[in-house]
């Protein structure tokens, strides 16, 4: 394997690599605009280049392969002014219209331009005028071409990544436009990722667009609850000034990088699946029509289960857990009900229609965490078949965990189930078909409100982090039944997630060996199920 | 002085097979295919130094010995027939009036590169030369000097005329590899060369029109006849294109060598209405400019090399002391302008803002800033771009500020423009 020196630290790395590629595990920044590692190298934008001893030209660092013995310097007075001069030529057509640019704030030729430009502007002339500005090119995304720099990673993106082409450079010189080709409009499932590797304000996100600076923003660390995929995110949400956009939190979600699930990549179904996190929540837990307490919703819950415990009539009780909750929701649940109220009727999966799926990352099963619920839960009874009891009034309380019960059973079943069950709750963060014939609604967090794990298709388990607290009352699923249980005199205690999650490990071998360190952030497989 | 490539020009029906046959034709395409190993025929043509006619001066039998023969894909002989670069006009005459001289070279190149299939990609405002050529091949085919088993030798070659479309930028070898797949004309990143992945992939000769025209005389002469009739490394002769400000513009056919004094003044009929020579470019536009002082140099690779210039494509631009050199700069950078292809930022976006500042500077409407940023500006696109448009852009551009800034000094406004003065205080 080559073994060369960058800045003077050295890397040995397997031949093929790239300069870019060993600066980069050495951790040595190098401007790039055109470079994207998920796209084939295009070599245009010319920032990247670096000195490389005995070699008379700045080479580009993108393109040059690395050689046993070189030499490479990124930071050389040479180096230095080239980079000076490949932004002032970016910027002789730009118009450089930050103050009314979504991109401020994230814009590579504001970063680069602080870093290595700060020269005096000797830009004087007329700009070269382009045609679209504010442009919309299909149903996510604007186009704005005079900001483009013509790096073209939209368009490579297009051609080798959802190889759907509908970008294209045209005409020539500085006269060269970013355009969709005549008749396209860039509307597939992957579209909102052009915008993440846009690195100017050529390319914004319809949706994302004049809301929010991004200097309001806070990052979090999330797994996208749309699918089983599990698509590593990062949830962006405004810290100081929600105030702007009726209290609404989450600005946007951006895809976060794992080369094992989703590389760089998240859907548009995903991307712009956030809207529930602050809309159309439940608030506040409500009996029957009027708002009460917490400590009076646990009462109410209590008041129908006690007997049912005392007088060993669990089999009275149906539960429709989901595989929307994390792991850590789940196993409190197996817990409260397969051992506290051993007997009761429990079941995760509703049959829903299979949704949208392709050959990339968008799976039918809209469940993130189907495959943990399938470890964790243990069925005891077919959902329909405990949906048909609830309706036949053969079980006193059934206690529903999101699923739109109208959406899925129609409402004359859930009329029955509100007449003939003593106590329909629903536990859920949004209002939904199910809400209004429940007896109970208990107010959950979302995703994005609480610790925890999902399991993706792939088995791998991966974190998601609380990027705010619950909305008004909310309460994570697990807290709830915890609080239940303690009121019940079979109290289940946990700290937090974390201490769940050291109980799931404990009990349930694929998990073994797992801890919230070790998972860290890019995810653990479960452990080989038949050993 | 004997003619090479010319000997045929002029002639009635000088581009038809029988005209050709009458002169020894094609009978050094089939010594080289039946007497001839390629390997031989290699280094015939290393030996008479025959250097890359495009521009470039690459050794040619060097370039042919590059095709991997381990490499189990096909091979491919590129005829570049682009010829955009302005002041260039001597591979249409070949087109045009020898256009058999062309196919019996690609013969010979294809058996010593080991290729069965030659595109000859020519400029697309070539009409004539593009019929003449296709005609030309038509006749050859019909006389079996290409098709199948060539002259009962066995050996295959097909042989496919493309018209270009208009872009001087697929000039550059790998560009017009780009446009011949059917993609935009844009160079690649080098390396790989054209020898080792070129035209869909396989190895790949590109050679100049008139390179390949040389290539039969090699291989009917012998190599040293052909390396003595030019000068040291730069064998035969060289289709020179005078034009501009002389008494008998054209294609002269010389010895590598000539003095650019005699080229102009002896071949070319010198300098109309006895005016003076200002300034002269000798080897298409992208070649630094030369100043009366320079008139004796020898017009081969090496000796313009080595007063910084370059032989380029041969095409001489003579200008007389009428000529404002400033409009001839913006005259080059406006094309530079109009020809980057836009690919990568240093050339896309300098070519145009040095075409605007000189356009300034001719308009009298530049200031003293202008020009002294017009040097920086032009020398930041060389040496940073994907392919050598850029470095032409710089040294052709920056060669006119270089040797008569005096010129351009003397357009700068005057008019001081309140706000842009910083000694100038508003109170």
């Amino acid at each position: 394997m080559p073994n060369l020196t960058i800045d003077g630290k050295q890397i040995e790395v397997p031949a093929g690599t790239t300069i870019i590629q060993a600066a980069d595990k050495l951790g040595i920044p190098i401007p790039r605009y055109c470079y994207h590692p998920a796209l084939p190298v295009s070599g245009n934008c010319r920032i990247c280049m670096v000195e490389v001893e005995k070699q008379p030209k700045l080479q580009i660092a993108c393109y040059t392969p690395v050689a046993d013995g070189m030499v490479v310097k990124t930071n050389s007075p040479k180096v230095l002014e080239v980079r000076k001069t490949v932004l002032e030529f970016l910027l002789v057509n730009h118009p450089v219209d930050c103050p009314v640019c979504d991109q401020a704030g994230e814009c590579k030729l504001q970063d680069y331009y602080m870093e290595h430009g700060q020269y005096d502007s000797r830009l004087s002339d007329v700009k070269v005028k382009k045609e679209k500005k504010a442009f919309s090119i299909g149903p996510t995304v604007m186009l704005d071409q005079e900001r483009c720099i013509l790096c073209t990673r939209c368009v490579r993106y297009a051609d080798t990544i959802t190889k759907t082409h509908e970008f294209g450079v045209f005409s020539r010189g500085d006269h060269s436009q970013l355009d969709v080709y005549p008749g396209k409009q860039l509307d597939n499932n992957y579209s909102g990722n052009v915008v993440d590797i846009c690195p100017v304000g050529a390319l914004t996100d319809t949706d994302f667009r004049f809301k929010c600076r991004v200097w309001y923003l806070a990052q979090t660390k999330s797994v996208c609850p749309g699918c089983s995929m599990g698509c590593n995110i990062t949830v962006e949400w405004d810290k100081s000034r929600p105030h702007q956009h009726k209290k609404a939190r989450v600005m946007r979600l951006k895809p976060r990088h794992n080369p094992e699930v989703n590389d760089y990549w998240i859907c548009d179904k995903g991307r712009y699946n956030y809207h529930f996190i602050d809309e159309n929540r439940i608030q506040h837990p409500q009996l029957n029509n009027d708002l009460i307490s917490w400590e009076q919703a646990i009462d109410t819950v209590v008041q129908v289960l006690k007997p049912l415990k005392d007088l060993k009539r669990t089999n009275r009780i149906g539960v429709l857990a989901s595989a929307q909750l994390t792991n850590e929701d789940l196993f409190v649940i197996r817990k409260f009900f397969k051992e506290t109220l051993n007997g009761a009727h429990l079941d995760f999966k509703v049959s829903e229609k299979p949704g949208d799926s392709d050959d990339f990352l968008m799976k039918a099963d809209k469940n993130p965490n189907t495959a943990g619920a399938a470890q964790i839960i243990q069925v005891s009874t077919d959902a329909a078949q405990i949906v048909q009891k609830a309706r036949a009034g053969e079980i006193d309380l059934l206690y529903v965990f999101g699923h739109d019960l109208a959406a899925l059973y129609g409402k004359e079943a859930l009329y029955q189930i509100s007449k003939n069950v003593k106590l329909f709750v629903f536990q859920g963060s949004n209002v939904n078909g199910s809400c209004s014939y429940a007896h109970l609604n208990l107010p959950s967090s979302v995703y994005a409100e609480k610790a925890g794990t999902f399991t993706n298709c792939q088995q791998k388990v991966q974190r998601i982090w609380p990027a705010f607290l619950p909305m008004a009352e909310a309460k994570a699923d697990w807290e709830i039944l915890s609080l239940i249980s303690a009121k019940l005199g079979a109290p289940i205690n946990y700290k937090d997630a974390q201490e769940i999650f050291k109980d799931i490990a404990a009990t349930i071998s694929p998990f073994s060996e797992m801890t919230y360190d070790k998972i860290s952030d890019k995810g653990m497989v479960l452990k080989n199920l038949s050993s | 002085m004997e003619k090479i490539v010319t000997r045929h020009f002029g002639q009635e029906n000088s581009h038809h097979l029988d005209n050709y046959r009458q002169d020894n034709g094609y009978e050094a395409a089939r010594k080289a295919l039946t007497q001839m190993t390629p390997a031989q025929v290699i280094d015939e043509v290393k030996k008479s130094n025959l250097r890359g006619l495009g521009g470039a001066g690459f050794p040619t039998g060097t370039k042919w010995s590059f095709i991997p023969q381990a490499n189990p894909k096909p091979k491919y002989l590129v005829i570049n027939g682009d010829e955009g670069e302005p002041g260039t006009f001597k591979d249409k005459y070949i087109f045009e009036q020898d256009p058999h001289a062309l196919l019996e070279g690609i013969i010979i190149t294809c058996y010593a590169i080991g290729s069965h299939k030659a595109y000859i990609y020519i400029r697309g405002e070539y009409i004539k030369s593009l019929e003449r050529v296709q005609a030309a091949v038509d006749e050859a085919y019909k006389a079996n000097f290409l098709g199948k088993g060539i002259m009962g030798t066995g050996f295959d070659i097909d042989v496919v005329v493309h018209p270009g479309a208009g872009a001087y930028i697929c000039g550059e070898e790998t560009a017009l590899l780009e446009s011949l797949e059917g993609k935009k004309g844009f160079p690649r990143l080098k390396p790989p060369f054209p020898a080792v992945i070129g035209l869909f992939g396989c190895p790949t000769v590109i050679n100049n029109v008139e390179t390949i025209a040389c290539v039969p005389p090699i291989i009917n002469k012998g190599a040293e006849w052909y390396a003595k009739l030019g000068c040291e490394k730069n064998g035969g002769n060289r289709l020179f294109c005078v034009s501009g400000h002389v008494n008998k513009p054209g294609v002269y056919e010389l010895p590598n060598g000539t003095t650019l004094r005699e080229i102009i003044y002896d071949h070319a009929g010198g300098i109309p209405n006895g005016r003076k020579l200002k300034a002269v470019i000798p080897g298409g536009i992208s070649a630094p400019i030369l100043t009366p002082d320079q008139l004796d140099v020898k017009m081969d690779f090496d000796s313009l090399k080595a007063i910084g210039s370059m032989a380029g494509s041969g095409g001489i631009i003579v200008m007389d002391d009428t000529t404002d050199m400033v409009w001839a700069a913006m005259v080059a950078a406006r094309f530079f302008a109009h020809e980057s292809c836009g690919q990568c930022s240093p050339c896309r976006e300098g070519s145009g803002w040095v075409y605007r500042n000189v356009k300034k500077l001719y308009h009298g409407q530049a200031r003293e800033h202008d020009l002294k940023n017009l040097p920086g500006i032009v020398n930041n696109i060389g040496g940073n771009t994907i392919c050598a448009f850029g470095d032409a852009v710089s040294m052709s551009v920056g060669s006119y500020v270089s040797k008569f800034r005096s010129e351009f000094e003397a357009k700068i406004q005057s008019t001081v423009i309140l706000s842009e003065a910083k000694d100038l205080k508003v109170s």
